[in-house]
C-alpha cells in the first residue's frame, strides 16, 4: 500500500513538472515579447524596453525558466507583471470561488448520476433509461456556457428564483453562497450526471450477466444486497469518468465563472492571458495541475479500495 | 465488426453499404443527419442565401426585432442576424474540420502503433496521452491565444490536440483486438509486411470508430470553440456564433432573442452530431439492448407445450425437486428462441439425479428454471415446478427466492466467476448466513470456518480473509461448495461442478460432493456432459438433447442397455476419452476407490 502511495505520488509530481516546464516555454515562446501587451500600444521603445530588464525577459530563456522553477518548488510563484502582487495571493483568493463550483458540480454529478444510473440500471428498458440515453447524446456534446446561459435565461431572467450574476462568500451568507452557486454548478455538472449515470448503466448492464450475481441470488441475498455487489463492481468506470470530468469541469468553470460574473481563477486565466501575465498564468496552471493530481491520486485510492486487484499491479 | 473478420475482398463494400442503408432505416439518424447537411449547405453557400453582408452595419436596425426584410432582426450593431448566422457557420464548420483533422492525424496513426506493436510503443504512446488528458486545456488554449494573436487555425489546431487522446484510445482498442485474432498471426506466417497487415485489417477494423469519434469530436470542438468566441478571443472580423452569443449576453435582459438565435444554431447543430454519433455506435457495437421485458411467465399455451418429455417416477409429494412440462423461451431480436421444449424430471430426497447432455442442450437452462434465475430476457413456463413435495411455481417471486440458500443450494460451474471479485471469501460466506440465516457476526463467522474446513480447507482463516483473485480455482470451488451447503439445504444443484478443474481436483471435488450428499441427506441433481462423473456418482438420469429429455433410467440400466443411439454415442465419447479418464481412475485409486464403470 505504501509503495501504492508512493508510485503515485512520484508520478503525480513527474506530471507536474512536466506539464508545468511544458507551460513555461510555451507560454514564453507563444507570448514572445509580453511588454506590448502589458504597457498598451502608446508605450514607447524605450519604456518598452525598460520593462524588459525589470523583468529579467533579457536574460537567457534557460536562465528564467531555472528562476521561476527553483522559486515555484518552494512555494513562490512571483509576482504579477501587471500589478506586482504575489501571484499566490491572487490564486488563493479565488480559489475557493473556483473550488465551490467545481466541487459542488463533481458532488451533484456523483450523487445524481448515481441515482439516475442504478434506476436505470435495474430496469435497462424502462422509461428513464430511454429518457437518459436521450439525454446522454445531448448533454455531452453541449458545452458548459451553452447550458449555463439557458439556465440564466430560464432560472434567473423569466423565473428570477436564482441571481443571474454575482457571488456570495460562504463566510458572508451560507444561504446566498448556495443561490449563488446554484446555477453554475448545475451548468457545469448536468454532462457530467449523464455520462456518469450512462456509464453505471452499462456497468449494471455488464455485470448483471456474470455469473456470480446469480451465485449471489442463489444464495437467497435480497434484490437490494445483490444490487450493492453489482454497484460496487460496476463503479470503477463511473469513477474513472467522474475525475476525468472534474478535469474537465476545471476548464469548463472559465467560462462559466465569467457568464455567472464569479470572482474565480476563470476570469483571473482570462485577463491573465489577454495581457500575457505569463507569472499568474504559470501560477494558475500549477494550481489546475495539482488539483488534477489529487483527484486523480483520490481516484486511484478509492479504486483500490473498491477492487482489491488494482492495488496488486 | 464482421467486415474485419472476413478477409473476402468484397466483404468492406457491403458491410459498408449495409451499415449505410441500416443507419437509413433510423428516424432519428435520418433526422440528425439532414439537420447536420442543412447546416453544412448554409455554410457552404452562405454568400448565396445570405439576404444582407453579414458586417454591413445599419443603425436603424440596431437591436431591431424580426421583420420581413430582417427574419431575425438586427444585433446589436445594427447587422442582419439571418446572414451573420449563416456566414458563422462556415466558421463553426471549418474550425470543427480542423480540431477533428488535427485529432485524427495526432490520435489514429499513435493508437493503431500502440495496440499493434504493444510494448514500449505502448506505454510511451499512453502515458503522453493520459499526460495531455490530465492538461486544463482552456489555459493553454488562453496562454496559445494571447501568444499567437488569437490565430483561429491554430487555436483549433489545439483545440484538436486535445481531442487526439480520445482517437488514440478508440484507434489502440481496436488494433489491439484486431491484433489477437487468428488471422494476424496466419497473415504474418503468409509473408505480408506489417505495413501490409496495418493497411488492409487495422485501418478497416478502426474507419468505423474512428467516423463516431469524429462525430463526438467535432460537437465538443465546436462547444470549444464558440466558448473561446465568447470569450472574445478569435477572428472578430469574420461572423461567427460565439461573438454572436456573446453579443446576445449583454443584451439579454432587453433583448433575449438576439442571444437565442445563435444559441438555437448552436445547440441544434451539436445535438445533430450527437445523435448521428450515438445512432452509428448503435449500428456497429456489438453490445446488444437488452430486448423489453415481456410478461413473466405468462400462461399462454403455445404449439410446442402439448409434448412433454421425460418422466416422472416419485409421487409429487414425496419430490425433493420435480418439474413438469417445462419450457423455457429466450426473446431475441430475431423473435423468441425455445431452448427447453417440455421437460420433465424429478428427484427425491436423497437421491442423485444426473442431467446429461452435450452443451446448449438446454440442461442448464432446465436448473436455472427451477430455481428462478434464468437471465431477464429469458422466461419459463411450466405445468408445475415443486420443491420438498410443494408446489412453489405458481408462489410470488419473492417467496420462491426465500426458498434459495435456504432450502436449495446451488454449486456453480466456473469457480472463478462464480466469487465477487470485490469481496473477500469470508464476507461472501458470512453475509447469506447474516443476511438469509440471521445469525449473529461471531456465529455466522464461526459456521463459514466450520464449513470451509468441512470441505477440506486446511487453513480457513487465511481464505476467509482472501480475496477470489487470491486462491486457486480448486480451493474456489471448495468455497462455493461451502457456501451452498452452508444453509443446510435439502436440494442441492450442481451445474458441472468439475468441468473447469483439474482432472486430480475433479476426483476430490465429485467424492466431496458425495460426502455431503450422503451426510446432510440432500437430493443432488448434478448437470454434466460427461459420463464419467454420471457413473461415479448418480443414481438416475436423464439424457437431454436439443431441449428435450430423450432417455431417463438408472444408472445402470442406462449403461447397460442405452435406449437412445445419442446416449451411446454421449457414453462412449466419455470412454474414448482415455487420457484423463485413466487420470481420474488413478486419482480415484489413490483416493481408495474403485471406479464402478
Amino acid at each position: 500500500m505504501i509503495r501504492f502511495t508512493l508510485r503515485r505520488l512520484l508520478s503525480g509530481a513527474i506530471l507536474l513538472v512536466v506539464v508545468t516546464s511544458a507551460s513555461f516555454f510555451l507560454a514564453h515562446l507563444a507570448i514572445g515579447d509580453p511588454t506590448a501587451g502589458l504597457l498598451g500600444d502608446s508605450a514607447t521603445p524605450a519604456q518598452r524596453a525598460a520593462l524588459r530588464q525589470q523583468l529579467g525577459l533579457n536574460r537567457p530563456l534557460l536562465e528564467q525558466f531555472w528562476d521561476w522553477l527553483s522559486h515555484a518548488v518552494r512555494g513562490d510563484f512571483g509576482t504579477s507583471w501587471r500589478n506586482f502582487q504575489p501571484v499566490s495571493d491572487q490564486i488563493s483568493l479565488r480559489v475557493p470561488v473556483t473550488l465551490s463550483i467545481v466541487v459542488a458540480a463533481t458532488l451533484l454529478a456523483a450523487v445524481v448520476g448515481l441515482i439516475v444510473g442504478i434506476a436505470t440500471g435495474l430496469r435497462p428498458s424502462g422509461i428513464l433509461a430511454r429518457v437518459l440515453k436521450l439525454a446522454s447524446v445531448v448533454l455531452f456534446a453541449l458545452p458548459g456556457f451553452w447550458v449555463s446561459l439557458m439556465l440564466v435565461m430560464a432560472f434567473a431572467i423569466k423565473l428570477q428564483w436564482f441571481p443571474a450574476v454575482g457571488y456570495v462568500p460562504l463566510t458572508h451568507s451560507a444561504s446566498g453562497w448556495l443561490r449563488s452557486i446554484t446555477l453554475p454548478s448545475i451548468a457545469l455538472a448536468l454532462g457530467a450526471i449523464v455520462m456518469i449515470a450512462e456509464q453505471l448503466r452499462n456497468g449494471f448492464l455488464e455485470v448483471n450477466n456474470q455469473d456470480f450475481v446469480r451465485t449471489l441470488r442463489a444464495r437467497g441475498l435480497s434484490a437490494r444486497r445483490v444490487t450493492l455487489h453489482v454497484l460496487r463492481n460496476a463503479s470503477p468506470a463511473a469513477l474513472t469518468v467522474l475525475a476525468i470530468m472534474f478535469v474537465g469541469l476545471l476548464g469548463g468553470a472559465i467560462v462559466v465563472e465569467i457568464i455567472f460574473n464569479l470572482p474565480g481563477i476563470g476570469s483571473l486565466t482570462q485577463s491573465a492571458s489577454q495581457i500575457g501575465d505569463i507569472p499568474v498564468l504559470l501560477g494558475l496552471t500549477v494550481v489546475t495541475v495539482v488539483f488534477v493530481v489529487v483527484v486523480n491520486f483520490l481516484l486511484d485510492l478509492v479504486l483500490g479500495w473498491v477492487n482489491p486487484k488494482v492495488r496488486e499491479k | 465488426m464482421n467486415e474485419a473478420a472476413s478477409p473476402a475482398k468484397t466483404a468492406p463494400v457491403s458491410a459498408k453499404q449495409a451499415l449505410w442503408s441500416r443507419y437509413l432505416r433510423r428516424p432519428i439518424g435520418i433526422a440528425a443527419l439532414a439537420v447536420f447537411l442543412l447546416v453544412v449547405i448554409a455554410g457552404l453557400f452562405a454568400p448565396l442565401f445570405a439576404p444582407h453582408d453579414p458586417n454591413f452595419v445599419d443603425f436603424a436596425l440596431t437591436q431591431a426585432p424580426p421583420n420581413s426584410d430582417h427574419l431575425m432582426g438586427g444585433d446589436s450593431a445594427g447587422r442582419d442576424i439571418l446572414s451573420r448566422l449563416l456566414f458563422g457557420a462556415r466558421t463553426t464548420l471549418y474550425g470543427a474540420a480542423v480540431a477533428c483533422l488535427t485529432g485524427v492525424v495526432l490520435g489514429v496513426p499513435a493508437g493503431v502503433a500502440a495496440g499493434y506493436f504493444g510494448g514500449l510503443t505502448d506505454r510511451v504512446f499512453s502515458w503522453i496521452s493520459d499526460g495531455v488528458q490530465s492538461v486544463p486545456g482552456m489555459i493553454v488554449l488562453l496562454i496559445v491565444a494571447a501568444g499567437t494573436g488569437a490565430d483561429f487555425t491554430v487555436l483549433m489546431v489545439t483545440v484538436g490536440a486535445f481531442m487526439a487522446p480520445g482517437y488514440y484510445r478508440i484507434s489502440r482498442s481496436k488494433a489491439l483486438a484486431v491484433r489477437k485474432e487468428p488471422y494476424i498471426d496466419a497473415a504474418r506466417v503468409a509473408g505480408l509486411t506489417h505495413i501490409k497487415i496495418l493497411h488492409t485489417h487495422v485501418l478497416r477494423a478502426v474507419h468505423a470508430p474512428v467516423i463516431i469519434q469524429s462525430a463526438l469530436t467535432a460537437g465538443i470542438a465546436m462547444g470549444m470553440q464558440t466558448g473561446l468566441q465568447f470569450l472574445g478571443i478569435g477572428t472578430a472580423s469574420d461572423p461567427n456564433w460565439g461573438q454572436m452569443m456573446n453579443d446576445g449576453f449583454r443584451t439579454m435582459l432587453t433583448h433575449p432573442l438576439i442571444l437565442l438565435w445563435p444559441s438555437a444554431a448552436l445547440g441544434i447543430t451539436i445535438a445533430a452530431l450527437a445523435f448521428m454519433g450515438s445512432t452509428l455506435a448503435d449500428l456497429v457495437s456489438v453490445r446488444t439492448e437488452p430486448a423489453p421485458r415481456r410478461r413473466r411467465r405468462a400462461q399462454q399455451p403455445s404449439d410446442e407445450t402439448t409434448s412433454s418429455t421425460g418422466e416422472l417416477v416419485h409421487p409429487a409429494e414425496l419430490s425433493a425437486l420435480r418439474i413438469e412440462n417445462l419450457h423455457v423461451t429466450y426473446g431475441t431480436p430475431h423473435g423468441d428462441k425455445q431452448v427447453v421444449r417440455g421437460v420433465c424430471l424429478d428427484v427425491a430426497p436423497g437421491e442423485v439425479l444426473g442431467i446429461v447432455g452435450e452443451s446448449g442442450s438446454g440442461k442448464s437452462q432446465t436448473v436455472f428454471s427451477a430455481l428462478d434465475l434464468l437471465p431477464m430476457d429469458g422466461r419459463a413456463t411450466a405445468d408445475g415446478i415443486w420443491l420438498g413435495g410443494q408446489s412453489v411455481g405458481e408462489l410470488p417471486r419473492a417467496k420462491r427466492h426465500a426458498l434459495l440458500g435456504t432450502q436449495i443450494g446451488y454449486v456453480p460451474q466456473e469457480p472463478m466467476s462464480n466469487l465477487d471479485p470485490c469481496y473477500t471469501v469470508g464476507h461472501q460466506l458470512v453475509e447469506p448466513l447474516r443476511a438469509v440465516h440471521k445469525l449473529s457476526k461471531a456465529k455466522a463467522r464461526e459456521r463459514a470456518r466450520e464449513m470451509l474446513l468441512r470441505v477440506g480447507i486446511t487453513d480457513p482463516d487465511r481464505v476467509l480473509a482472501s480475496h477470489p483473485h487470491q486462491i486457486s480455482g480448486g480451493m474456489a470451488q471448495r468455497v462455493l461448495i461451502a457456501g451452498a451447503v452452508a444453509g443446510n439445504p435439502s436440494l442441492l444443484v450442481a451445474d458441472e461442478p468439475t468441468t473447469a478443474l483439474d482432472v486430480t481436483v475433479q476426483a476430490e471435488v465429485l467424492e466431496l460432493l458425495r460426502e455431503l450428499q450422503q451426510e446432510y441427506q440432500m437430493a443432488l441433481v448434478i448437470v454434466t456432459h460427461n459420463f464419467g462423473v454420471v457413473a461415479d456418482i448418480c443414481d438416475r438420469v436423464a439424457v437431454m438433447k436439443d431441449g428435450r429429455v430423450i432417455e431417463t433410467g438408472t444408472v445402470e440400466q442406462i449403461f447397460a442397455h442405452p435406449g437412445d443411439p445419442y446416449t451411446a454415442e454421449l457414453i462412449k465419447a466419455s470412454q474414448d476419452d482415455t487420457a484423463s479418464r485413466a487420470e481420474l481412475d488413478a486419482a480415484w485409486t489413490k483416493a481408495g476407490r474403485t471406479v464402478h464403470t
